[in-house]
């Protein structure tokens, strides 16, 4: 039990450490500050997924939606309302989380196979909207002809604009807000009643726990998250791409989370920072990379089926 | 006014009637098996009592309060709590992870986004009570799934336990275990009912259990109450000695 609580905390502690020194160091691996940016946006996204995923036992396929309701709640507000990022962020994050809790009462009912499809569907729904409504979105170009704004502190203004490190430090902080959060949550006796969902839903539902409720306020938990993830990824592109919409995105924040190992509270990081890292250097090398992307997380899945942090896990039982 | 009463129940699952009018009412504080050989509807029974499954005809109450429209996590804060006949634990939490969830459930804490600091004494006292009880301290920091039959099982009716249940249903507690195993078990459930007075309702094939057990025994056949009384007069009624011994009632 110690063994583990300073296992745990001295994982906590490499991921602080990394995350915050990453803009010194990123350059001397070959990389770029806006990679990192990119990783921990991703990150962001894997582990809202993951609350849900992970910690409630429901896949779903359809979180690109809440991701790209998010973007463009913050790219249209600040390019049609108001030119702030922190009003963008807000509204963003606030449309998406409007949105999962108005379509959560249609699917909570649903499980496995099923949920997964209906969350495919509304997703699709959001994705050809984003798509067609030309006038209002930019359709199939993406929403353009916006930027982020610098920050103003009244004392100070943080000139997030032009100046990439800051931005990348942005973003951590709002990262680490969250990630505190949902860690909160989980941890709390109302994060354990969706842990025990996960591990047995009719045990819970005969310990008096209304199960639909409960996965629901997970949905939207998850879903509001993700909808500040995709807040931070439009920030960082000054750009929203309809495909950041599309169900195989949603695919992709799976694999992030089953890579990097979803029963572990910094898998989906994990897995969110080689699943872009790799994407960055195969990319250039190969228009394949996807095939090597997918050799890679049929390894992981064959041989580590709790993920790469699965790997650590089990040694440090052992 | 009986503690539980189940007035005439039935279900049918297409044209295949599998609990066929059973009446039962159990006094607070009793014991009551139910018994009968396989396919005779007891599971079923227990899943129409606990509302896991809707009634096709007929009423159950619990303390007069008609159950009908009650879902089952409803009735579980009216006082009933259940166990399987396949173990349903929390397998990847430790044991004591899997007491600490219903009773936390149990102190209103489903919803609770934080341990109000005032919880945490009582809760933690209350884990090391039901782990004391059901006899799980030396196993507490184990993972549920990798215990044994009879550990999990135990565990299993910890968790029931800790949900403060007034009415506690045990489907088949002993099944499949060794002679060790079926032991402990019947002891802890003699313990709670002798201890705590729990009205208790159990579905048992282990005649030896079910004799030490029980007040009252409650017989089914096909689905159809066969016998109602205690050990005693159930060992001399004919028709359970020709339902279990010679095959047809």
């Amino acid at each position: 039990m110690g063994n583990l609580d300073l296992r745990k905390q001295s994982t906590n502690l490499i991921v602080c450490a990394l995350l915050l020194t990453l803009p010194f160091w990123i350059d001397h691996v070959g990389s770029y500050i806006q990679l990192g940016t990119q990783i921990v946006v991703m990150a962001l996204a894997a582990m809202a997924l993951n609350f849900l995923l992970g910690y409630t036992g429901v896949l779903s396929f359809g979180h690109a939606a809440y991701f790209g309701l998010g973007a463009y709640g913050t790219g249209m507000t600040i390019r049609y309302l108001l030119p702030s990022t922190g009003v963008g962020i807000l509204v963003g994050t606030l449309v998406g989380a409007l949105a999962a809790a108005v379509i959560g009462p249609m699917i909570v009912r649903l499980r496995g196979v099923y949920f997964a499809m209906v969350t495919i569907a509304f997703g699709q729904v959001f994705y050809f909207i984003a798509f067609r409504w030309n006038d209002v979105t930019g359709g199939d170009d993406g929403l353009t002809n916006w930027k982020r704004m610098p920050i103003d502190l009244g004392f100070t203004t943080v000139d997030i604009q032009h100046n990439a490190t800051a931005f990348y430090y942005f973003v951590l902080v709002i990262f680490a807000v969250a990630v505190a959060l949902m860690a909160f949550l989980l941890r709390s006796p109302f994060g354990r009643t969706l842990i025990a969902i996960r591990e047995n839903e009719r045990r819970a539902r005969f310990m008096g726990v209304n199960v639909n409720f409960h996965i629901w306020m997970s949905w939207v938990i998850s879903c509001t998250f993700m909808a500040l993830a995709g807040s931070l990824s439009s920030l960082l592109n000054n750009f929203v791409d309809p495909r950041s919409l599309f169900w195989t995105q949603s695919g992709t924040f799976v694999i992030m989370c089953v890579m990097g190992g979803m029963r572990s509270f910094w898998g989906p990081l994990v897995g969110a920072a080689i699943f872009v890292a790799l994407q960055d250097y195969l990319s250039s090398a190969t228009p394949n990379w996807q095939s090597f992307v997918g050799l890679v997380f049929v390894i992981v899945v064959l041989f580590f089926p709790r993920g790469v942090m699965g790997i650590f896990r089990r040694k440090a039982t052992e | 006014m009986s503690f539980l009463t189940v007035e005439n129940i039935s279900k049918h699952f297409g044209s295949l009637v599998a609990v066929d009018g059973v009446t039962m009412r159990v006094e607070k504080g009793e014991c009551r098996a139910i018994i009968g050989p396989n396919g005779a509807g007891k599971t079923t029974f227990f899943n129409l009592i606990t509302g896991m499954l809707p009634l096709t005809s007929g009423r159950v109450s619990l303390e007069g309060r008609d159950m009908a429209g009650i879902d089952p996590s409803h009735r579980v804060k009216l006082g009933m709590a259940r166990t399987f006949q396949i173990t349903e634990i929390f397998p990847e939490l430790t044991v004591r992870e899997n007491i600490r969830i219903p009773v936390e459930i149990a102190a209103g804490l489903r919803f609770s986004p934080w341990m109000p600091r005032a919880m945490e004494g009582p809760i933690r006292d209350r884990i090391d009570q039901l782990l004391d009880e059901g006899g799980l301290h030396r196993i507490a920091d184990r993972l549920a799934g990798e215990l044994s039959h009879g550990d999990q099982r135990a565990c299993e009716i910890m968790m029931a336990l800790a949900l403060n249940p007034r009415l506690l249903l045990l489907d088949e507690p002993t099944a499949g275990m060794g002679d060790d195993e079926t032991y402990a078990i019947a002891r802890l459930i003699r313990r709670i009912h002798a201890e705590q007075h729990m009205t208790i309702v159990l579905i048992e094939h282990d005649m030896r259990v079910v004799f030490n057990l029980a007040d009252r025994i409650t017989v089914l056949a096909e689905g159809r109450p066969l016998a109602e009384g205690t050990p005693a007069e159930i060992t001399a009624n004919e028709k359970v000695q020709a339902a279990y011994l010679g095959g047809a009632a």
